[in-house]
C-alpha cells in the first residue's frame, strides 16, 4: 500500500464494522439476520419484488426507503421484457455483494480506490429449463467475473482484494455452495 | 499426594515445563496417560515425519545431535528423541495414570486420576493440541456404506478398501495422507477449502530456517492483528522428506490426484463441493507470495543477497477449469476427514471456555482461572507454538508467570 497525506477514504465506515464485529462475537444471537423479499406476478412472466423490512440485532428494521425490482423474460423467450430476468439479478446480486467487499477491505487495508468496474456473465444451456434434456442443469454452468479496478496498490494488493472479497461475500457463498429452500403455499385470501 | 504444580501430559512440552519448573526449583509432578510421546507412539500414521528439520528440534537444555541436521525425523525417531528429553530432564513421572477430572479445590486445584487424587496449587495442561479430530456436522450424512476414517485412524493406504478415496482437507496431513493412497492404486480425490501453500525451501534454505530467521515463528499472539484466525489457520502444505521436494497441489495434480472444491454438502449418495475452489488456490498463492516477499525484503535489508540463492516465484496453483461440483458414492468408497484436530479438554471442570468450547486465555494463562496454565496449542503464544522447538520459550514464559503467582500467593499469605 502507499502512504500518503491524505486518509484513505473508501466511504466504507470501518471501526464500526470492526466494533460490531467485536460487540457480535459476545452476544451471537443478535448477530442472526432475516432478510426478506415479497413478489407478486402481474402478467405473463412479468412479476415485481419489493424489499423493505429486514430482522437483526435482535429487532425489526425498515430500509429507509421500499425498494422494488421488476423481472421478466426477454422477447427471445416470447415474453414483454419488462424487466431484467431472474438470472441476471442473481448476476446483479453477486456483482453489489463483491464490489461492496472490495470498499470495506480496501478500507480496512487503507487502500484508496478510484475506479472499481465489474462485468459479469453467467453460462447456461436453455435445454435445463426447456425440460428438453434430463443432463443439463437449469442454473448456470458456469459464471465469470472480470474486474478492473484502479487503487493505490500493487497489482498483487489489488488481486488480494478481490480474493478477500470472494472469502467473505454472502452471495459468492450462496451461489457456490448448496442452500437448503423450502417452499411452502399457502391458499391465498379472495 | 500433594504438590505444588501437576503437569498433565509427559510429550515434549510437558518435559520441557518440567524442566523450567526444576531450574526454579518449584515441586511437580508430570503425569501421563501412558509412556512418554504416547501420542507419537499411538496415534500417528506410518510414514508421518516432522515438518520442521532436525537441527530445530530443540527443547530447554537440550537439542538434536545427531549425524542429518538437515533430515526430518520419522514417527519412530521422534519417540527416541522425546525419550532421551525425558532421561535428560529425568522429571517426576508417573506414568499410565489418566487424569480423568481437574476441579477447583480452595485456592487450589483438585486433579483426580485413575491411580489416586493430587491436590496442587498450580496446574499446567501439556496434553497435546491435537487429541481429537475435527469432523465436520455433515459428516453424520454421509452413507454407512461408505468407510470413512480421521487421521488418528488411519495408519496406511493397505488398510483401505479398494476404489476411490476423497481425501477432505488441504493441510499438510491431507495432502501427505492424498499422495500417499494415490500411490497406492485407489484413486484419490482431495476437497480444498481454506489452506496454506508453502515451498519446503527457498532460496537455498529450508523455509523453517526463513521462518525462524526472519522472525515469523516467534510473532507473538498480542502482536497479531487477529489471534483467532491466526489460531485456526490450518498447517502449511509441506512434508518432510529426504528429496525436500516441493509438495503443493500441483505437485498431487502431476501425480494425478484430482482437486475439487470444499465439501459443501451430502445430498442421499451425492457428495456436493464448493465452486470457490478457484478462489481458495489464489488466496493461497497470493499468501505464499507476500511471505516471500518479505523473505527477500529481509535478505535485503542485511545486504545478504549474495550469500544465498536468486529470489524466485512458484508457478501459480493450476485448477481444473470445471472440477466436478459432485461425486457419487460408490465412486468415493472412502472419506477421509483431514479437517484438523482439536485438544480435549473434557476433563477439566472449570468453566473457563467460551461459547465455542474453547479454552480462554492469554497466550497460555488461563486467567480466569489463576494458576492454571495451558502449553502446546497452535499460536499459543508464537506463531511456533506448535512446533517441537515453539515448547522451550513458551514454557520458560509461562513457569516464569507460575512462578510470580506462587509468590505472590506467598505474600497475600504472609
Amino acid at each position: 500500500m502507499t502512504i500518503t497525506g491524505t486518509p484513505v477514504d473508501n466511504g466504507v465506515n470501518v471501526q464500526a464494522l470492526l466494533e460490531a464485529r467485536a460487540a457480535l462475537s459476545d452476544a451471537p444471537e443478535a448477530a442472526q439476520f432475516t432478510w426478506r423479499a415479497t413478489n407478486e406476478w402481474i402478467n405473463g412472466t412479468h412479476s415485481r419484488s419489493v424489499v423493505e423490512s429486514y430482522f437483526g440485532l435482535g429487532e425489526e428494521h425498515r430500509h429507509r426507503r421500499t425498494f422494488t425490482f421488476e423481472a421478466d423474460h426477454p422477447e427471445v423467450f416470447a415474453a414483454e421484457d419488462q424487466g431484467a430476468t431472474p438470472v441476471e439479478i442473481v448476476l446483479v446480486g453477486l456483482a453489489s455483494c463483491l464490489t461492496a467487499g472490495i470498499a470495506a477491505v480496501a478500507q480496512n487495508r487503507e487502500i484508496q480506490l478510484r475506479s472499481v468496474k465489474a462485468t459479469l456473465e453467467g453460462d447456461m444451456n436453455i435445454l435445463g429449463i426447456l425440460g428438453a434434456d434430463p443432463d443439463v442443469r437449469n442454473g448456470f454452468n458456469r459464471i465469470r467475473v472480470k474486474y478492473e479496478i484502479d487503487a493505490d496498490a500493487t497489482p498483487e494488493e489489488i488481486e488480494a482484494l478481490v480474493a478477500q472479497s470472494q472469502k467473505r461475500s454472502a452471495v459468492f457463498d450462496i451461489i457456490t455452495n448448496p442452500t437448503q429452500v423450502t417452499v411452502e403455499v399457502t391458499p391465498a385470501d379472495r | 499426594m500433594r504438590t505444588t504444580t501437576v503437569v498433565v501430559g509427559a510429550g515434549h512440552a510437558g518435559l520441557a515445563v518440567s524442566r523450567c519448573l526444576t531450574e526454579l526449583s518449584i515441586d511437580h509432578v508430570v503425569i501421563e496417560r501412558g509412556e512418554v510421546a504416547n501420542t507419537w507412539r499411538t496415534e500417528r500414521w506410518d510414514s508421518l515425519r516432522l515438518l520442521t528439520p532436525n537441527w530445530q528440534s530443540r527443547l530447554p537444555g537440550f537439542a538434536y545431535r545427531g549425524d542429518d541436521p538437515d533430515g526430518f525425523m520419522t514417527v519412530d525417531e521422534v519417540v527416541r528423541f522425546i525419550e532421551d528429553y525425558a532421561r535428560f530432564v529425568d522429571p517426576p513421572l508417573v506414568t499410565h495414570t489418566t487424569v480423568t477430572s481437574v476441579t477447583r479445590s480452595g485456592d487450589g486445584y483438585r486433579v483426580e486420576t485413575d491411580n489416586g487424587v493430587w491436590w496442587a496449587e498450580t496446574v499446567v495442561i501439556a496434553s497435546g493440541g491435537f487429541n481429537l479430530p475435527k469432523v465436520p456436522e455433515i459428516a453424520s450424512a454421509l452413507p454407512t456404506d461408505v468407510t470413512t476414517l480421521t487421521p488418528l485412524e488411519y495408519r496406511g493406504p493397505d488398510l483401505l478398501p479398494e476404489g476411490g478415496v476423497l481425501v477432505v482437507g488441504a493441510s499438510a496431513t491431507g495432502i501427505q495422507i492424498a499422495a500417499e493412497i494415490h500411490r497406492s492404486g485407489r484413486p484419490v480425490t482431495l476437497s480444498v477449502g481454506e489452506h496454506v501453500r508453502m515451498p519446503r525451501t527457498y532460496r537455498g534454505r529450508d523455509i523453517q530456517w526463513w521462518m525462524e530467521k526472519t522472525g515469523r515463528a516467534d510473532e507473538r499472539y498480542d502482536e497479531v492483528d487477529d489471534i483467532v484466525r491466526a489460531r485456526r489457520v490450518p498447517s502449511p502444505q509441506l512434508v518432510g522428506s529426504r528429496e525436500r521436494d516441493i509438495f503443493d497441489l500441483n505437485a498431487l495434480t502431476d501425480m494425478g490426484v484430482r482437486l475439487v472444491g470444499r465439501l459443501a454438502g451430502i445430498s442421499g449418495r451425492e457428495l456436493q463441493f464448493s465452486g470457490s475452489l478457484p478462489n481458495k488456490v489464489k488466496l493461497a498463492d497470493l499468501k505464499m507470495g507476500r511471505l516471500l516477499d518479505q523473505i527477500d525484503e529481509w535478505i535485503v535489508e542485511r545486504g545478504l543477497e549474495d550469500e544465498v540463492e536468486p529470489p524466485h516465484r512458484f508457478p501459480p496453483t493450476r485448477v481444473d477449469p470445471d472440477p466436478p461440483l459432485s461425486l457419487r458414492v460408490g465412486e468415493v468408497r472412502t472419506v477421509i476427514w483431514a479437517t484438523g484436530f482439536v485438544p480435549d479438554h473434557s476433563w477439566l471442570h472449570i468453566p473457563v471456555f467460551d461459547r465455542k468450547g474453547q479454552l480462554k486465555h492469554e497466550g497460555g494463562v488461563v486467567t480466569e482461572s489463576p494458576g492454571l496454565y495451558r502449553i502446546g496449542l497452535t499460536f499459543l503464544r508464537r506463531r511456533k507454538s506448535s512446533f517441537i522447538f515453539g515448547a522451550e520459550d513458551d514454557a520458560r514464559d509461562i513457569t516464569r508467570h507460575l512462578a510470580g503467582y506462587l509468590a505472590s500467593r506467598v505474600r497475600a499469605a504472609g
